[in-house]
């Protein structure tokens, strides 16, 4: 059609616009280089960190995030904090997926004033100790990965900029924890967790030790989300990012539980072909995983699909075609991050998809069993794995509460007592996961069933499983530990747990 | 039987939880010289307060020709161990000597004379020599055990994966148990990574006629179980023979018969023994099974 | 009793605890505690090893103990083990509270 009067008067009558070259400045530039060419100019690398936070337009006082996925031998919020103090950057609020060991510089970030805020999944060594005993003025807000999805999509965490560490990433942004172009120096498997602020973030910023060909396919976050790319000496210590595979327990304790989960599991009632299960990476309940083998052999039964946490074991399964598909939101070690990279029935997702509560389609909806550990639980059924006996934070909501509401069977792993203190006891230092959602404990010394449950009771009794009352196992390690004097709790609120949605759950207070 | 350093805490607390029928606390080869006065009282407070549940308490005392056998069984028998081993016996003197200071402790501290058992440990070609006259040396025994390590060094030669050098010791503490109608327990299988090797020395000391086996970790207790527990087929069998008999009883009758063949008194006690075993391994009766 | 040579019982092992008897002279049973589990149990440890020194009949004592969250039982049996060793003696009542 040509451009005549009738033209412009249909248009007015649609109320549309017609298109004239150059006027959208929104619109890019028709590039008549070669792709080679542009992948050496016009890409979205740049020089800096320090380039990179300018062009991103960060203040002070906005909120930035990072991801867990380098787990121990992370680089990136080390690096990257470290820059930002350097920069004078004050008053920042952090909100990554979680922290470990390796983040204690942070607390002379938090003395210097250049972080004011931290929302984790979970914290762990010295920061976790500093924290504990008082050291930042506002409580640090503890979210399970569900929950911290559900308030990055709702706006309750806005994400100015997302720092996310890749294994690999091509110059346009797309980038991954692994790469199918040669070797990446360091690997780390699905970027579940990063996933998430990519697409919420109002910046991203990728670094990557190891820029590769466009396009880098698979890729864990699109190049549609990503704004700068910086290129670092190193996103992290390859030795301590993954171990070659998550080692069986030998703990006689661990292996008895794992049995005996097992045989729960088996004789629950959502043991049939086509069930679904998560297990954890602890040695419990990754014990479970080889034991269920055994008994999906015998009874010839097949797992439609594997979530969560991936380990080598439940790649073993998929391999041995056990179960059908793989669902990773995180790799456990380096078989899983391999067959994440090789094995197109081993599907990457994101903590979204993986947990959102307010997300019908949230895969831990789909879950028949999941197995959790725990550091203490109480005669409610209520979990604790983020403070110790000790009542210092020392550990990660991580998917826990999220598994546990969604899952139909709810099985938590732990020893009656570790040393001297009892695991299962009157009351838990801190409510990770409400009782009302965990349905067995399995312990060394014996099973117990929530009471909401009594047809899963009935079946395991029925089975021959020796199933207690949870006051008794309470009470049975009581009588052998003595009863726990009370902690020397102060006044100060250091920590606050969160439920799934943003709810308070529980208080941390400060330990003298 | 689960071995249980007498010299570790961190062990002792539960034990118990493992499964094993009993447990052996070791005051001899696992202490050494220097701690055997705090291994007895270890194991003495242990036994006090700890609930071992349905678990038999078994100490392992020190020789009485050591400066510390006297007071290991004085101090055991006080604790309300239900069974003293005596290691390395030879004669049966030495057991008439351990009855002895048995005795005198259960004088001394007011439990009811004989309550407190016994176990003799045979690991030296005398002890082998002697078996019989030691199985019959006491009515507080229990049962006869062999200890390999020992016996091997005594013979001059070394343990082997097929354990021909033991053949001759195992054979004839079987028949001296048997002959003297108590237990007898085959010596521990100290490989723990080696569970294939555990179940083929396991089968075949089963097949010798050994009551049950010695172990060193809690590894190790899943698998023996399963050697000395019958299968569904052997129970069922079992069931039905006993069945038989006790018809034939009621009939009055002194013949047995199943599926037309005559049954004889020996294949009767040999199907009370697998339902025994059965029972006591806990294992699932056919029709209760899903 | 008394204390005639420093003598210790026990290991740092989990589970266990290191007792250590000093001969210094000392009017009262003083005890040193150090405990992986001191914020829960503290008290309680301490008020074992004394009730333990007491039993045994030793009048006066410094215990320097290094506890790796032992139950009360190892606690008992670890003590009464220094004080053999330190008091030189044997004499551990077998049949008390029979």
């Amino acid at each position: 059609m040509t451009r005549d009067q009738d033209f412009y008067a249909a248009l007015t009558h649609l109320s549309k616009t017609a298109y004239v070259p150059g006027e959208n400045k929104r619109l890019y530039d028709k590039d008549i280089s070669p792709l080679k060419n542009r992948m050496a100019r016009e890409n979205k690398i740049v020089e800096s960190l320090e380039k990179a936070v300018e062009l991103s337009g960060l203040r002070n006082g906005m909120t930035i995030s990072f991801h867990h996925h380098f787990r121990d031998g992370d680089h990136i919020v080390n690096m990257v904090m470290d820059t930002l103090a350097r920069m004078g950057f004050r008053d920042l609020r952090l909100a990554p997926s979680s922290l470990s060991d390796v983040h204690a510089p942070l607390i002379q970030h938090i003395k210097n004033g250049v972080i004011s805020h931290i929302e984790t999944s979970g914290c762990r060594g010295a920061l976790a100790k500093a924290v504990s005993q008082g050291l930042m003025d506002e409580p640090m807000v503890f979210r399970s990965h569900g929950g911290r999805a559900a308030a990055i999509e709702e706006d309750e965490i806005h994400i100015d900029v997302a720092f996310l560490g890749a294994s690999s990433c091509d110059p346009f942004g797309n980038a991954n924890g692994y790469s199918r172009e040669g070797e990446e120096k360091s690997m780390c498997g699905s970027l579940g967790y990063a996933r998430v602020d990519a697409q919420y973030a109002d910046n991203v910023i990728v670094l990557t030790d190891n820029i590769v060909g466009y396009p880098n396919v698979p890729f864990g976050i699109s190049q549609r989300l990503v704004d700068y790319i910086v290129c670092v000496d190193d996103v992290g210590d390859a030795s301590k990012i993954m171990t070659g595979a998550t080692r069986f327990s030998t703990n006689p304790h661990d292996l008895m539980i794992a049995e005996t989960t097992s045989n729960v599991i088996v004789h629950s009632g959502y043991f049939y072909d086509g069930f679904s299960l998560q297990t954890g990476s602890g040695g419990a309940s990754l014990a479970v995983t080889r034991f269920l083998r055994e008994a999906m052999l015998e009874k010839n039964i097949h797992a439609s699909f594997a979530l969560g946490g991936i380990t080598g074991a439940m790649v073993k399964l998929l391999e041995e075609g056990l179960v059908r598909r793989l669902l990773d939101v995180q790799s456990f070690d380096l078989d899983a991050a391999q067959s994440l990279k090789n094995n197109r029935f081993h599907q990457q997702i994101d903590a979204n998809y993986y947990a959102n509560p307010y997300r019908r389609g949230a895969a831990v909806n789909q879950l028949d069993v999941v197995v959790l550990s725990a550091l203490e639980v109480d005669t409610s059924f209520n979990v604790n794995v983020l403070t110790g006996s000790d009542g210092v934070i020392r550990g990660a909501v991580g998917g826990h509460p999220d598994t546990a509401a969604g899952a139909a069977l709810s099985v938590v792993v732990c020893p009656l007592m570790r040393g001297r203190m009892p695991s299962v006891r009157e009351r838990v230092n801190t409510i990770v996961t409400p009782g009302d959602t965990v349905d067995v404990l399995v312990t060394d010394q014996g099973i117990a069933v929530n009471p909401k449950r009594p047809e899963v009771k009935e079946r395991l009794e029925k089975a021959h499983l020796k199933v207690t009352s949870i006051e008794e196992l309470a009470y049975r390690a009581e009588r052998i530990t003595g009863k726990p004097d009370l902690l020397p709790f102060g006044d100060k609120i250091v920590g606050v747990c969160t439920y799934r949605d943003g709810s308070v759950l529980d208080l941390i207070r400060n330990i003298t | 039987m689960l071995f249980v350093p007498g010299n570790n805490p961190g062990m002792m607390s539960d034990a118990h939880i493992y499964g094993s029928d009993a447990l052996m606390f070791d005051l001899e080869d696992s202490v050494t010289l220097r701690e055997k006065d705090a291994a007895r009282l270890l194991v003495y407070h242990a036994l006090r307060t700890i609930h071992y549940g349905e678990c038999e308490r078994v100490v392992r005392v020190n020789p009485l020709n050591t400066p510390y056998g006297k007071a290991d069984i004085e101090a055991m028998v006080a604790a309300g161990a239900e069974v003293i081993r005596l290691p390395k016996t030879e004669t049966a003197q030495d057991i008439f000597d351990t009855e002895a200071e048995i005795e005198r402790a259960e004088q001394k501290f007011g439990i009811p004379i004989g309550q407190t058992r016994m176990m003799a440990a045979i690991e030296g070609a005398l002890g082998v020599v002697n078996a019989y006259a030691i199985a019959t040396a006491s009515p507080r025994l229990v049962a006869i055990a062999l200890g390999a390590e020992d016996y091997c060094a005594n013979l001059k030669t070394s343990r082997s994966l097929e354990g021909s050098e033991l053949f001759f010791a195992r054979g004839a503490i079987v028949v001296a148990a048997r002959a003297a109608g108590i237990d007898c327990i085959d010596t521990v299988y100290s490989d723990v990574n080696n569970e294939e090797q555990l179940v083929k020395e396991t089968q075949a000391i089963k097949q010798l006629g050994f009551d049950g086996k010695s172990v060193i970790n809690p590894r190790q207790i899943k698998p023996v179980h399963r050697v000395f527990t019958p299968t569904h087929e052997e129970i069922g069998k079992a069931q039905r023979i006993l069945a038989a008999s006790q018809e034939a009883a009621a009939r009055g009758s002194g013949v047995v018969a199943l599926d037309g063949k005559m049954i004889d008194r020996p294949v009767v006690l040999r199907a009370q023994r697998t339902l025994e075993l059965a029972y006591a391994s806990r294992a699932v009766f056919e029709e209760e099974e899903l | 009793m008394k204390v005639t040579t420093p003598a210790s019982a026990g290991t740092m092992e989990s589970g266990d605890i290191l007792i250590e008897i000093e001969s210094i002279d000392q009017r009262a049973v003083e005890v040193v505690l150090k405990s992986s589990v001191a914020n829960e149990f503290g008290k309680q440890i301490i008020a074992t090893i004394r009730s333990a020194v007491e039993e045994f009949g030793l009048e006066y004592a410094v215990i320097n103990a290094v506890d790796k969250g032992a139950l009360d039982c190892t606690i008992r049996a670890r003590v009464a083990a220094a004080c053999q060793r330190a008091t030189g003696t044997d004499g551990f009542d077998w049949g008390k509270r029979a």
